[in-house]
Order: structure tokens, then C-alpha cells, then sequence
């Protein structure tokens, strides 16, 4: 019986031990993060705004306006305290459509950097990795991709898909994905040089698992910093498509198109593209100064 | 050198195809119909039959990419539904005003981006550093539509100091054209009054528009000054005395300079992708406000023919900026040109 329970808190007192070093590390790193006050700023945007895509039906006044709800005798109100961003042409509270605007911001963000790394970086660690001839048509083609503007080549694409927010996503994370190559690839190739992937490769360790046991993990710490950036350039261009009309369609509640849609009541009716912008502009700075700020504490050598 | 230009302009051929062969899979390969897309959504099963034969839509691909690439290098784009002129002839007549709006946002983001990152950097965390890292944060986050309406909504609607948005006002009449650079134009001509409404159109589109460059060439030339004023041969010339002005101006600013000029041409291709949006804003008569009816309206060869004119002008810049980097430091011309 005694031995029983000597056991696992033996296990315990050395699994303590083994991830001592790894727990301290952790409190350096998050005292590194919050020393700064942009990266706080930034995680704390963050947070709010994954609290409010979680939690949008259930924190808005009006939740039925974002589904093509109609009050008419409410249309065009300016900002009040029943109304906190004023109610748009067909009388919808414009603060309801730009909380639960997160939730679809948010994902779509998160489905066009998803897929742009999904492509990127196994791409990138062929060519890499495995370098010739194959490794250089990789690199050669992400640099045509790298020498179109994304917005403009997403825009060839929707126009040859069709519009609509589906095609947008589709598009933005077709031509999203070279950045992760050229990241990628140049990690892996200075990851390859290194001597312990020397070292697996001469107590011979397969392709396969120096890829994943060796290259991939130390692949991680930028590609999050990259990601977490991405999130917000990948928010700002969707939301463009929407601004220029071909993304999501009313009633849903797209930032982007609901800043062109109100674009048409400017100047008497400001708070209708004025709000929506600002909850874009908060979120990209959000995303952007966390991603500033992982990068201090995960990959200082490349701040810039 | 001349092995350095060489390899580059063969670099630039070879990304210029690799470009074409991008346009003509997403044209041509694509699930959507290509003679349905050149026929355009109103048309009817015959037309779209007459298309395909006409175009030669239903011959191998292959013979399809030869006939493409022999019609793009022909100056053959298609025709615009919508306008019913050829592509081409709209390109030329758009792409000038881009190519205005462009070069003016980025001599002003270059303009004002680098001495901003010379002084955050030299007053590193005084009050001037604060504000410019403000700049530069913001800059990247904004919506550049947006901040373009809430310009609009400020200075031209409510204060009335700008137009509203266009190229010229109704009242003014053209110039000649000349270079079809309306600027350059009425300074040719020499008429002032449609100069001076030339460039009161052009003021908040080109703020706009170079605000997201301001923003990374500010925070690059900060980074790297910071990184060159710490160096050991700058040390040695502040030990022999030589004036910090001289200092910054003539040791630290040209070694900086290199990932600055990186980031222009990098900027540039952005600030192309980001024309399509001020333009829409501004109606400012460009490609990107062209490619955006011609979305719009499912016409969809004008878009190919916007996409290929500013991967070219994309591709161009950065050919120069790669020339510029061997003028600037000798070192990185072997290195470059493997």
C-alpha cells in the first residue's frame, strides 16, 4: 500500500525536477511579455475581442438584428443609450452587427492563416529539407506568387470563382501561403546545418522523423509570431473584399461591408462605417502588437 | 556588374512568365468556365459556344497557352464588357492616374518615413519616439478604406478644405495630354488653376494610401539605425570626434538604408494591392477602381489584364531596388547574383 502511493509522488517529485528548469523558463517569458506595455495592450485586445466572438449572442441587446431583423420607425438613429453605435437604414442596432461582426472577422482570419500555413509550411520544409531541384522550383514559384500584390491576385481569383465570402476565404488563403514557405524554408535550412540534426542523422534517423521530431518543433516559435500577424493582415483583407463588394451580403454582419453600406450615409450618418472600422482597426492592432510582442520573447534575433 | 545586370534581367523574364502561367491557370484552369467568364454572366449557351470556338476554348491546353502567351505579348487582353473598348486601351488610359497616385504616396511615405525613423532612433524613447512608434504601430492596423472615409467625412464634408474624391472638378478642363500624367501635363501647359485642383484631389488619396508604408519604413529605418549607430566603426568616429550630425548623416544612414530599400520595394507591391481600395474610396479614375467595376460586374478579362499590369510594375520595381542594393553596398552583389 505504501509503495503504491510512493510511487507516483516519487514520479511527481521528479517530474517537478525535470520541468523546473521548463516552469522557470515560462515565468521569464511571461515577465519578458508583460514588461512591455504595447504586448500587454495587445493580449488584452486580443482577449476581449475572442471573449466577445465567444460570447457575442449572449452579450448584445438585440441579438435578431444580425439576422436581417427590420424596425423601420428605429432607422438611422444616432448613438443613444438604447443604441450605443446608433441603428443603421433598416433600424438594426449597429453595435449588436458589430459584436457578433467579430465572431465571423475572427474566423475568417483564422481559416485563411489555418490554410496559408497549411500550404506554406510543409512546402517550405521540402524545399528546405529535401533542397534540389525540386526545392528550388518550390522557392522559384513562391517568389511569382511573392511578386503580385495578395489583394490583387485574390481579386483575379473571386473574379474567376464568383463572388461571395466563401470564395473571399478561398482566395485570400490561396495566395497567403508563400510567406510561410520563405520562412520556413530558411529556418529549416539554417535547422539542418545545426549538429544535433547531424547527429540524428548519423545514428541513423529517417527523413520522416528528423522532419518532425527536429525541424518541425523549432519551426514553431516564428510561425506562430508570423501567424499571429497574419491574423490581422488576413482580417484587413477580407474585410476590404467586403468593402469593395464582394464578400459577404447584407444582413450578415460583415465589418467590411458594413463600412461600404454606410459609406452611402456619410456625412449625416457617421456612426454607421464609423464604428465597424474602429472595432477593425482595434483588432488587426491587437493582433499585430501580440504578435510584436511573442516575437521579443520566442525569436529576438529577428525583431525589426 | 554587367554579369549582375544580366542575371537579373533573365530573373526578370523568368518570374514575368512564371506570372503569365499564374494568370492562365487561374483564367483558364479554373473550375469556372473560361468562355463562360469571357462571355460574361448575361450570355446565352450559343454565345458561349461562338466564344469558345472563337477563342479556341476547346483545343488542348497546352495549344491554349501558346495562344494566350502569344496574345498577352501581342498586347492582346481581351475586350471589357462592360466599357466595350478593349482592355488594353483601358489600361492605358487608367494606368496613369495610378501610376501618379502610387509615385506620390511613396516619395511622401519615403519623404517624411525616413527622416521620422532617424529621429525616433537618434532620440530613442523621448517624446519623439513615442509618437512616431504610434505612427508606425497604427499605420499597419488601420483599414486604409476606412481611414480613407474618415477623412473624407472630415476634411471634405464637414470642413470642406479637399474634394470629395475624383480626379479633377467638374469646372476644370484637362490639359493636352502629353505623358497623360495630369500633373505633369498642366505644369507642361501651364495652366495652374487645373494644377492646383490636381493636386487638391490628390491629397487625401494619397495620404491614405501612404500611411501603411509610412508605417514600415519608419519602423525598418528605426530598427536599423539603432542596430548601425551601435556599431564598432561608429564608436571609433564618435571617439575621433567627428560630429554626431556628420555621423548620421554620412556613416549611419547609408549602411541603414539597405533593409530600408528592401522594405520600399516590398511596400510598393502593397501599396499597388492597396490602390484598389483608396481608388474605390476617392473614385479615383485608376486600374484599381477599373479592376473593382470590372469585379463588380463579373466582366472578368479586365481583371486579368489589372492583375498582369501590376505584377509587371511589382516585378519592375524591385528589379530596380535590387539594382540600387549593388550601388549602395558592393558586398551583396556576388551574394545576389548566385
Amino acid at each position: 500500500m505504501n509503495m503504491n502511493r510512493a510511487v507516483p509522488s516519487g514520479s511527481l517529485s521528479t517530474w517537478l525536477a525535470g520541468h523546473h528548469g521548463a516552469s522557470r523558463e515560462l515565468r521569464f517569458y511571461a515577465r519578458v511579455f508583460a514588461r512591455s506595455a504595447a504586448s500587454r495592450l495587445g493580449l488584452g485586445l486580443v482577449l476581449v475581442f475572442l471573449l466577445m466572438a465567444a460570447l457575442g449572442p449572449w452579450i448584445v441587446p438585440y441579438p435578431e438584428d444580425a439576422r436581417g431583423a427590420v424596425h423601420l420607425d428605429e432607422k438611422l438613429r444616432p448613438p443613444s443609450v438604447r443604441h450605443w453605435f446608433g441603428t443603421d437604414e433598416v433600424g438594426t442596432d449597429i453595435y449588436t452587427r458589430v459584436v457578433l461582426g467579430t465572431r465571423v472577422s475572427l474566423r475568417i482570419g483564422l481559416i485563411i492563416t489555418l490554410l496559408a500555413a497549411a500550404i506554406g509550411v510543409p512546402l517550405g520544409i521540402v524545399a528546405g529539407y529535401i533542397g534540389g531541384p525540386l526545392g528550388e522550383t518550390i522557392m522559384r514559384v513562391t517568389d511569382v506568387f511573392l511578386s503580385v500584390p495578395a489583394l490583387v491576385l485574390a481579386l483575379a481569383i473571386v473574379g474567376a470563382l464568383g463572388p461571395g465570402i466563401t470564395n473571399v476565404i478561398v482566395a485570400l488563403g490561396l495566395v497567403w501561403w508563400p510567406g510561410y514557405v520563405r520562412l520556413v524554408q530558411s529556418k529549416t535550412l539554417a535547422l539542418k546545418g545545426q549538429v544535433f540534426v547531424e547527429a540524428a542523422r548519423a545514428v541513423g534517423t529517417g527523413r520522416l522523423r528528423i522532419v518532425f521530431v527536429h525541424i518541425l518543433p523549432n519551426c514553431v516559435s516564428p510561425i506562430t509570431v508570423k501567424a499571429s500577424m497574419d491574423m490581422g493582415s488576413a482580417i484587413l483583407a477580407a474585410a476590404g473584399m467586403g468593402f469593395i463588394g464582394l464578400g459577404a451580403q447584407p444582413p450578415y454582419p460583415e465589418w467590411g461591408a458594413m463600412i461600404s453600406h454606410g459609406r452611402n450615409y456619410l456625412p449625416t450618418w457617421w456612426w454607421y462605417s464609423a464604428f465597424p472600422g474602429l472595432f477593425i482597426y482595434l483588432t488587426v492592432l491587437g493582433f499585430n502588437l501580440l504578435g510584436d510582442g511573442l516575437r521579443d520573447i520566442l525569436d529576438p534575433q529577428s525583431r525589426g | 556588374m554587367l554579369g549582375y545586370l544580366a542575371r537579373r534581367f533573365l530573373l526578370l523574364g523568368l518570374m514575368l512568365f512564371g506570372l503569365l502561367c499564374i494568370t492562365f491557370v487561374i483564367s483558364h484552369v479554373a473550375p469556372g468556365d473560361p468562355a463562360r467568364l469571357a462571355a460574361g454572366p448575361d450570355a446565352t449557351a450559343s454565345m458561349v459556344e461562338t466564344l469558345r470556338v472563337q477563342y479556341g476554348l476547346d483545343r488542348p491546353l497546352l495549344v491554349q497557352f501558346g495562344q494566350y502567351l502569344r496574345g498577352v505579348l501581342g498586347g492582346d487582353l481581351g475586350r471589357s464588357l462592360r466599357t466595350r473598348e478593349t482592355v488594353a486601351s483601358d489600361l492605358a488610359r487608367y494606368f496613369p492616374n495610378t501610376f501618379e497616385l502610387v509615385t506620390g504616396a511613396m516619395l511622401l511615405a519615403v519623404g517624411l518615413g525616413i527622416p521620422l525613423g532617424i529621429l525616433s532612433a537618434v532620440y530613442r524613447d523621448t517624446w519623439v519616439d513615442q509618437l512616431t512608434r504610434v505612427v508606425s504601430v497604427s499605420g499597419i492596423a488601420l483599414p486604409a478604406f476606412w481611414l480613407g472615409l474618415m477623412l473624407q467625412l472630415l476634411l471634405a464634408l464637414e470642413l470642406g478644405l479637399l474634394p470629395l474624391g475624383g480626379r479633377l472638378g467638374l469646372m476644370a478642363t484637362p490639359p493636352a495630354p502629353v505623358t497623360h500624367l495630369l500633373v505633369v501635363d498642366a505644369i507642361l501647359a501651364g495652366q495652374w488653376r487645373v494644377l492646383g485642383d490636381a493636386l487638391a484631389h490628390a491629397v487625401l488619396p494619397t495620404v491614405t494610401l501612404c500611411f501603411p508604408a509610412l508605417a514600415s519604413i519608419v519602423r525598418v529605418n528605426r530598427a536599423e539605425m539603432l542596430e548601425t549607430l551601435k556599431q564598432d566603426y561608429i564608436v571609433n568616429a564618435r571617439a575621433q570626434g567627428v560630429s554626431e550630425l556628420r555621423i548620421v548623416a554620412r556613416y549611419a544612414l547609408k549602411n541603414a538604408m539597405i533593409p530600408t530599400l528592401a522594405m520600399i520595394g516590398l511596400r510598393y507591391g502593397w501599396m499597388l494591392g492597396g490602390t484598389v481600395l483608396v481608388e474605390t474610396v476617392f473614385d479615383w479614375p485608376g486600374i484599381g477602381l477599373y479592376a473593382v467595376a470590372s469585379a463588380v460586374s463579373s466582366d472578368f478579362q479586365p481583371i486579368m489584364g489589372v492583375t498582369l499590369v501590376i505584377g509587371l510594375n511589382f516585378m519592375l520595381a524591385n528589379f530596380l531596388v535590387d539594382l540600387a542594393y549593388g550601388w549602395l553596398d558592393p558586398r551583396v552583389r556576388p551574394s545576389l547574383s548566385t
